[in-house]
């Protein structure tokens, strides 16, 4: 009982990590005790289990019994097979909201992901300012994305808003009203609200790789451009990938920046698939088309997640670090 | 190794699936919320935030709390946001006693979906508190011959303002007829005035024209005949001309610069008017009280002008037929407990439209439904506008519903797309009359 308490303990330590590993290099003398740890490793994961039961796994089967029911809401739900799928795979603006939200996915990629490795590799300095730096880059992750929203359409109100205020004409846009300037609009506030964040990551990451590396590089003659590309990048990979992950998954579920800022106007041109879904199911009161595309929803999250985790190679979380 | 990079791997996996699943839940459990509840002699009240509302009705509870009739709990809500809660709401089980609503089709899905009470029999042991109310507003009301909801508040018609000042700087006057409009529209653009004020991106603001556009040049029945359920009413000729009318507007850019990005809930679309910066404004009455609130010195040095919406030569519709709310209304949800019923019922009689409310709606700058108020509304400093919207509503050969709300949910929201996508140009005439009838959204 003892040993089972004492074992119980480890996992949350780094400790554990490296008995479960040695356990692992020989299994023949050390299987009763792995057992051990397995059980014990269940009871961890049980509240969260719960949790996950409760919370995500019961509501998704829900979702998934009622695309297959023709529902307005408030009436009678009706059993009614494909129907709704039929219906939800028909629509354009199904399809329209499907390409939107892949849109989202690599240009919100592509806009953050360097922008956050080259900060992150600039505030891993030990310099003092950069210190200063990072607090205000942080700002807008301790901000909320409704009040970020609300705040943002204030200031590109084409007549009371920046424009006005700063007397300058130029700002004087259709910021929101024009198909291609809301979504200049949508990524940049999307990045700005989001960079500091994945600096975050990276800034912690950088800090991770051993300074001697650095220092044979300058023996051997690297530069700093050099040392950036020969080893801060290569070192970063997983980083990469989990910070590539939290995005894509991330970028599926922008939702509150768009609803208040746009509605996914004007037309339909920001109407990316989760928002469709809620317009769909809450305005149009459709709640069996709208779940159709939240199991779509749901599918294409797991589908992009694992195949981001998968282009890391099969041991993506194997540790990079010196000695490890 | 191997058994580690697993466990992180499928956490990560997990992490992303439950935000994916987080997702998926919104499809199910909707915000449930401080509903429900009360017990004892109690009833709960949604009503909607922003002033003035929120003080008279507020107040108004407050009056009805310290009698010895019960006590209603009342809780304030955004507009955009609550017509989504209390739907969610009801279809959980989880409404308020007192359901506040705009009659028409959302009404219509809550009684044939026996959500709400039928009050007919009530209403007729209670003879007196039925005859307060003026005459038009029991349509609304009915569904299939029974009444599922009592009015509330005051009646809003859509009217065009007009900024006194900038039209006699331009040197134009309120229209009359579709050619003043135009005329007034050349002449505001050439001065560098914004001609009409829109706030596009709100859909029901734009929807205002395509009510009176429709009634001036079809009459009221082709809406009459949509609203009954007759979607092929929607290719109608008359349909067709008022999607052609939007687009003569959008050619002549009538409205305001970026009005695609202007919003309702801002009030901007309000401050161009009385900022000087527009000439123009087709809105809900119940924006005098709020540029009488806001606009400092605009209402009472009485440059705000308002007025009908212009006839169409050869159309046939009258130059006072009215489109806009008769009023708002207050149903029972059928889920309440017998108690809370009899104190939602008592606050009804008493307090939700007492003569206090009524003479603070009149000092607000609105017209209650309660018959009796010619002499209030002569007495009011607002009497100039109060006494034209009562003999207005009075005069009217007709007074159509807002479409948004006079159709069901889903049509609405069909017709709000449609709308947003005719004016962004998106769409041309027979496009909007053929996905109307089709019911064909985003």
């Amino acid at each position: 009982m003892t040993a089972l308490s004492r074992e119980s303990a480890l996992p949350a330590t780094g400790a554990g990590v490296e008995r479960a590993e040695s356990a692992r290099s020989t299994p023949s003398v050390r299987r009763p005790r792995e057992d051990r740890v397995k059980i014990s490793h269940l009871l961890f994961v049980l509240p969260a289990l719960l949790f996950f039961a409760v919370f995500a796994l019961l509501p998704l089967v829900g979702v998934v019994a009622l695309s297959f029911t023709t529902w307005n809401g408030i009436g009678a739900i009706e059993f009614t097979g494909l129907t709704s799928w039929i219906e939800a795979l028909g629509r354009s603006s199904t399809w329209n909201g499907l390409g939107l939200v892949l849109l989202m996915i690599v240009a919100t990629w592509l806009l953050q992901t360097p922008m956050s490795i080259l900060l992150g590799a600039f505030l891993a300095g030990p310099q003092r300012y950069r210190n200063v730096l990072a607090i205000l880059y942080f700002l807008p992750l301790l901000l909320s994305s409704a009040a970020i929203a609300i705040t943002f359409k204030s200031l590109l109100d084409p007549n009371f808003g920046l424009a006005n205020g700063l007397d300058m004409p130029l700002l004087k846009q259709n910021w929101l009203g024009d198909s291609v300037l809301v979504w200049v609009v949508l990524l940049f506030i999307i990045s700005w609200q989001f960079i500091p964040f994945h600096t975050l990551i990276y800034q912690g990451a950088v800090r991770q790789i051993p300074r001697s590396m650095y220092e044979a590089a300058e023996i051997d003659g690297a530069g700093r451009v050099r040392q950036f590309f020969s080893i801060t990048l290569p070192q970063l990979k997983y980083t990469l990938i989990t910070s590539s992950t939290l995005m894509v998954v991330g970028a599926l579920t922008y939702f509150d920046i768009i609803f208040v800022l746009t509605q996914g106007g004007p037309g339909a041109a920001t109407r990316i698939l989760p928002l469709d879904m809620y317009l769909t199911g809450f305005r149009g009161n459709e709640m069996g088309v709208a779940s159709a595309l939240a199991v779509m929803l749901v599918v294409l999250g797991l589908g992009l997640a694992l195949g981001v985790q998968r282009l890391g190679g099969k041991d993506s979380a194997a540790s990079q670090m010196e000695g490890a | 190794m191997r058994n580690i990079s697993l466990t992180r791997r499928g956490m990560l996996g997990a992490t992303a699936g439950l935000s994916a699943l987080t997702l998926g839940a919104c499809g199910t459990s909707g915000p449930g919320g401080a509903g429900g509840g009360g017990g004892g002699d109690s009833a709960s009240y949604w009503a909607l935030s922003g002033e003035p509302n929120e003080t008279i009705y507020g107040d108004a509870v407050n009056a009805f709390n310290e009698g010895d009739s019960g006590q209603v709990e009342v809780t304030f809500f955004q507009n955009d946001a609550y017509k989504q809660k209390i739907r969610t709401a009801i279809g959980a089980g989880e409404a308020p006693t007192i359901i506040y609503g705009w009659g028409g089709g959302g009404l219509r899905t809550y009684a044939e979906e026996s959500q709400v009470l039928d009050v007919t029999s009530w209403l007729e042991e209670n003879a007196d508190y039925k005859n307060r109310f003026v005459e038009s507003v029991w349509d609304a009301a009915t569904v299939d011959d029974k009444i599922y909801a009592l009015p509330q508040g005051a009646t809003q018609p859509i009217i065009l303002f007009h900024n006194k000042k900038v039209l006699g700087d331009i040197g134009a006057e309120a229209p009359e007829t579709w050619e003043d409009l135009l005329g007034v529209v050349e002449k505001a653009k050439s001065a560098g005035i914004a001609p009409i004020s829109l706030a596009g991106q709100s859909r029901w603001t734009s929807m205002m024209w395509l009510e009176y556009l429709l009634d001036r040049v079809g009459g009221p029945e082709v809406f009459a005949k949509i609203a009954a359920g007759d979607k092929e009413a929607w290719l109608d000729d008359a349909v067709l001309a008022m999607g052609e009318k939007v687009h003569e507007l959008l050619e002549i850019k009538a409205f305001a610069d970026g009005f695609e990005s202007m919003a309702a809930d801002s009030n901007t679309d309000q401050a161009l008017l009385w900022t000087d910066q527009a000439a123009l404004m087709l809105h809900g009455g119940w924006t005098f009280g709020s540029m009488k609130a806001s606009g400092g010195e605009f209402v009472p040095s009485g440059n705000l002008g308002f007025g009908p919406f212009p006839t169409i030569e050869g159309g046939a519709g009258e130059l006072k037929n009215l489109v806009g709310n008769p009023c708002n209304y207050l149903s029972l949800s059928s889920a309440a407990a017998d108690e809370e019923i009899e104190v939602a019922k008592a606050f009804l009689q008493d307090g939700a439209m007492s003569d206090q409310v009524a003479s603070d709606l009149i000092a607000a700058g609105s017209v209650p439904v309660i018959v009796g108020q010619d002499e209030a509304l002569a007495a009011s400093e607002d009497a100039e506008y109060l006494q034209w919207v009562y003999s207005s509503i009075q005069e009217a050969p007709a007074f159509t519903q807002s479409w948004d709300q006079a159709l069901q949910p889903t049509d609405a929201e069909t017709l709000l797309v449609n709308t947003e996508q005719l004016f962004l140009g998106a769409i041309t005439a027979e496009q909007f009359a053929e996905n109307m009838s089709t019911g064909k959204g985003a």
